[in-house]
């Protein structure tokens, strides 16, 4: 048996066995993220929210599964049908294959590659197609003024986002996830993970989250008051459904993101506890209650406003905060045991 | 045959595919789509090379930020595809012609390139073993350590072509309205309403 595992086709079906375990875990929080997300707005408005299928309307995203797949696809008769049925296809698969390098704990991980984090940056810069391909295909004004202020947003937005990681990578002297967590294990437990040196950047980083992912206050691509649905008003049925797991998994994405870069991954707050993934999934899950609370509270921004706070704010304090983490990392004690705060490298390098 | 050998080949026969589909689409928006399909299949060659790091940020800069931007451009232009093809026929052969020189320079190079006895020793920062080094740890000691100041000297020209080009576009318009972004956030009720006691059936 062992023999077996050890040869090319055995590997290989580890692989895919573990793959498909990534896959179906996606799929499982992504039917339950719906059902957050539409329970805590429910709730904030004082209303139910789903109660009917199954206990508490647990499963409710069963049945609108059902439903999506069963109804009928429409394609607009001026559309382009190959890059329409292309487009939510990519935006599903791309915003799925960024999970490939996730850590859920030093050891749980699909491909622990040494540029993780640039790959994860490639791959959400890539997500931007399935929006300005279905935009584009659907051949109606509402799509394509729709994608083109996602794309517009998305673009902006992923510069701050870059800014900010290159500060924690800075701090780690690392692209890998899982140095990035293991640079934030240290003796004060909570306190040493990096959203204590790194604090400003947290706030900065889960506003450019909810703008990189079209969440509101940032929904401006769907505003159903100015645009009906954005990219998505064609879609019906199961491409439709597509775009919204998709959206759901760029969503859990970003959550995992935040947890791995500053609230240090599978690390156990306390020492009294051991570390797990399970602290992993429990901080991501309380990262989405924030983004579904963010969703339920603020009203939606002016398009120019948005822009104005992605060019003109975030990016100077994401890029003075380089250089100040830069000269900071510089100047530290590198000794780890005396908790140097900004120059944690794992990788032997020199001062 | 390797897994490899094979991911070479599929990405290899991809990348000439869709450069060949770039050239032949008849709609612009699908010759762009293709272009990313290239752009993409060449990082996948990358990877296998062992340039990882490389292949990312082809990936990062040219299918997430240039091509974007292609798409944008060629979306937004109203081109008349009938007349975007009319002069193939006369075009195709210099066209042919400049492939073809290219074709024939690129085989000299290849065929006559030798690394002199000397080159070697005369490198100022030999490129570390990448069995030991990470090949991003092997780059970045190279340009923000050894090559610093031809780095940051490049960085200055890329700045300057960047105002160029702002310089060229900047035009100052008076005859449109703008906000003040300042002063909207010191607007309060008392400057911005007034109360008014109105009477039924007489109005203001």
């Amino acid at each position: 048996m062992e023999a077996f595992f050890a040869s090319n086709f055995g590997i290989f079906l580890i692989i895919v066995g573990q793959a498909l375990l990534v896959v179906a875990f996606m799929l499982v929080s992504a039917m339950f993220l719906v059902y957050g997300d539409r329970k805590i707005w429910g709730a904030v408005q004082m209303r139910r929210g789903p109660n009917v299928v199954g206990p508490w309307g647990l499963l409710q995203l069963i049945a609108d599964f059902l439903k999506y797949i069963v109804k009928e696809v429409l394609i607009p008769a001026g559309a382009d049908k190959a890059v329409f049925l292309l487009a939510p296809l990519v935006g599903f698969i791309l915003s799925l294959l960024a999970w490939a390098v996730i850590p859920f704990s030093g050891r749980m991980i699909l491909a622990d590659i040494n540029v993780a984090v640039l790959f994860i940056f490639a791959v959400s810069s890539l997500e931007v197609y399935g929006v300005i391909m279905g935009g584009w295909a659907s051949n109606s004004k509402y799509p394509f003024l729709g994608a083109l202020r996602s794309a517009a947003q998305m673009i902006s937005y992923e510069v701050s986002i870059g800014f900010i990681i290159v500060g924690i990578i800075i701090s780690t002297g690392s692209l890998s996830l899982v140095d990035i967590v293991n640079a934030q294990d240290g003796s004060y437990g909570f306190f040493s993970w990096y959203w204590l040196p790194h604090f400003p950047m947290v706030f900065l980083f889960f506003i450019s989250a909810l703008a990189e992912t079209n969440r509101p206050p940032f929904d401006l691509p769907e505003a159903e008051s100015e645009l009906v649905a954005g990219y998505q008003v064609e879609y019906s049925s199961t491409p439709f459904l597509l775009y919204m797991i998709g959206e759901y998994f760029a969503i859990w994405l970003m959550c995992a993101l935040t947890v791995l870069f500053f609230f240090g991954g599978w690390l156990s707050p306390f020492s009294f506890l051991p570390d797990s993934p399970l602290w992993m999934v429990g901080k991501m899950a309380f990262f989405f209650f924030m983004f579904a609370m963010v969703k339920a509270i603020t009203p939606r921004y002016r398009y120019d406003q948005l822009m104005r706070i992605g060019w003109k704010v975030f990016l100077p304090l994401s890029l003075a905060w380089v250089v100040i983490v830069a000269s900071l990392a510089f100047y530290d004690g590198y000794d780890k045991n005396l908790g140097g705060a900004y120059a944690r490298w794992t990788v032997e390098g020199e001062k | 045959m390797t897994i490899t050998l094979f991911a070479f080949y599929v990405f290899a026969a991809t990348a000439i595919g869709s450069g060949l589909l770039v050239v032949l689409a008849r709609n612009p928006v699908h010759s762009v789509l293709w272009l990313i399909l290239a752009f993409f299949s060449v990082a996948g060659l990358f990877v296998l090379m062992g340039a990882e790091y490389i292949a990312m940020l082809l990936a990062i800069v040219y299918v997430g930020a240039v091509a974007v931007l292609f798409l944008f451009v060629v979306m937004m232009l109203d081109v008349d595809f009938v007349q975007l093809r009319s002069g193939v026929a006369n075009y195709l052969p210099f066209g042919a012609l400049i492939a073809g020189i290219l074709l024939m320079e690129l085989g000299m190079v290849y065929g006559h390139w030798t690394f002199a006895g000397e080159a070697g020793n005369l490198l100022q920062s030999p490129t570390p073993d990448l069995t030991e080094v990470p090949n991003t740890y092997a780059l970045g000691q190279l340009i923000y350590t050894d090559y610093i100041y031809l780095f940051q000297a490049s960085g200055l020209i890329l700045l300057v072509a960047m105002i160029g080009a702002i310089v060229l576009t900047l035009r100052h318009r008076t005859d449109i309205k703008r906000q003040s972004v300042v002063a909207q956030m010191h607007r309060d009720p008392a400057k911005a309403m007034e109360m008014r006691d109105v009477k039924p059936g007489q109005g203001l």
